[in-house]
């Protein structure tokens, strides 16, 4: 076990939990853009820098990906912070001066507009549509393509993958809405199942069977909203919390949610 | 020159399939066609199990690597500090001019391949133009026209 302060509050945490982790165990919340509960910690986009001070040592790391250690002190809302923060999210505003998410940081920081040219894209870069693909949903359909200014978000050759499989976790990670599903890649999705149809949580394991009442419509699928509603995220990290667990466990957890 | 599969599959099997030989792999199959053909990636993808994307990635990531068909011979302008205090940039400008690209692209011929690079590491013979690994020293505006006769000339 690993002691340290943050915002001067002492805090007792498992080695190898991140700052980020131990400033919520504490109630104090840190902004984060490329976090995700369900995928390891990438560090892109640093707005979740904060000030670590460890005997002479005093400098700026993401906390979303550093680990803590013991004796360690934590700044995380100093003027020194804030300012990083702040010129941050001036460069998200910049390059995308129309996504909302960051319109809402701008506005919460007080930064009416920015002092640079503006781009007016709407990725901002973080890989969380990249990684959802490559760790959750174990495709690799989409990644980074080119680097420097030119890096961007990508299928092979920019052409319609012919290996995506249409779950849309992409898109419902995506904090910027850039990503959108398309009726068509979720239908050939059905279709590349052939004649034997099976809903997604047949496919990730949640479910062995079932018979659909909605021609396979997934899209308007209620079952899939309440799961959805009830987990609070894509079903695809549901199904790798669940998997985790025994088989049986499944289906009361099923039930649960249909009853 | 058609895009043999099988032989694509041979330069692999020579990393015994090895996911770590990945750079090696690209170098070989661009050594033979000059570029990445798309048939070639997909094969390295299978072989190495790697995503497509991922393989893609790799390559476009690193500027010796073109998933373009290149010209026979490459002409690279260094457009590092040094040798643009020294008017690499004009000496570039005259390329494009004579050749009718723009830096990254190819002549219709496919004779020429134009590019740029930041800084080669032999700054103090700048400028420095390098067409097909022959190092060109302290080259002007009026070195252009030459260089090109050059490898006009000389059809590999
Ligand atoms: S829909 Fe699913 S498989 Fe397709 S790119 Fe998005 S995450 Fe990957
Ligand atoms: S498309 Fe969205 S999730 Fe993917 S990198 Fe861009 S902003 Fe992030
Ligand atoms: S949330 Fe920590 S770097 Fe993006
Ligand atoms: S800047 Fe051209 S070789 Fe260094």
């Amino acid at each position: 076990m690993i002691t340290l302060a943050v915002d001067n509050q002492e805090i007792t945490v498992k080695e190898g939990t991140t700052l980020l982790k131990a400033s919520e165990k504490l109630g104090i919340e840190i902004p984060t853009l490329c976090y995700h509960e369900g995928l390891l910690p990438y560090g892109a986009c640093r707005l979740c820098v904060v000030e670590i001070f460890k005997e002479k040592e005093n400098r700026m790391v993401a906390a979303c990906s550093f680990p803590v250690e013991e004796g360690m002190k934590v700044v995380t809302s100093s003027d020194r912070v804030l300012k990083r923060r702040r010129m941050i999210v001036e460069f998200l505003l910049s390059r995308c001066p129309d996504v909302k998410t960051i319109k809402d940081l701008a506005d919460r920081m007080g930064i009416k507009k920015p002092r640079f040219k503006s781009k007016n894209l709407d990725c901002i870069l973080c890989g969380l549509c990249v990684r959802v693909c490559n760790e959750i949903a174990g495709i690799g359909a989409i990644g980074f393509v080119s680097r420097g200014k030119k890096l961007k978000v990508d299928t092979p050759f920019h052409m319609a993958s012919d290996v995506c499989i249409g779950c849309g976790a992409c898109s419902s990670v995506c904090p910027t809405d850039a990503i959108e599903m398309e009726l068509d890649a979720v239908k050939r999705f059905l279709e590349l199942l052939g004649s034997e149809h099976k809903c997604r949580y047949a496919l990730m394991g949640l479910i062995s069977y079932k018979v659909c009442s909605n021609n396979y419509e997934c899209w308007k699928c209620k079952i899939d909203q309440r799961i959805r509603d009830a987990l609070g995220t894509h079903p695809i990290f549901a199904a790798k919390k669940i998997k985790k667990e025994k088989v049986n466990q499944y289906f009361s957890f099923l039930k649960k949610i249909q009853e | 020159m058609a895009v043999e599969i099988q032989k694509v599959k041979s330069f692999i099997a020579r990393y015994k399939n090895e996911k770590k030989a990945l750079i090696s792999i690209l170098q070989d199959i661009q050594a033979e066609y000059n570029y990445l053909p798309q048939e070639t990636l997909r094969a390295v993808a299978e072989c190495l199990n790697i995503p497509l994307i991922d393989i893609i990635g790799v390559a476009t990531f690193y500027r010796t690597f073109s998933l373009k068909p290149r010209g026979k011979h490459l002409i690279t302008v260094c457009s590092g500090t040094a040798c643009h205090v020294r008017g690499g940039l004009k000496i570039l400008n005259e390329f494009e001019k004579k050749l009718n690209i723009k830096a990254g692209e190819t002549t219709k011929d496919r004779q020429f391949t134009l590019e740029t690079v930041a800084c080669l590491g032999c700054c103090a013979i700048g400028p420095v133009v390098v067409a097909d690994n022959n190092y060109h020293a302290q080259t002007s505006i009026r070195a252009v026209d030459s260089i090109l006769k050059k490898y006009r000339k000389r059809k590999k």
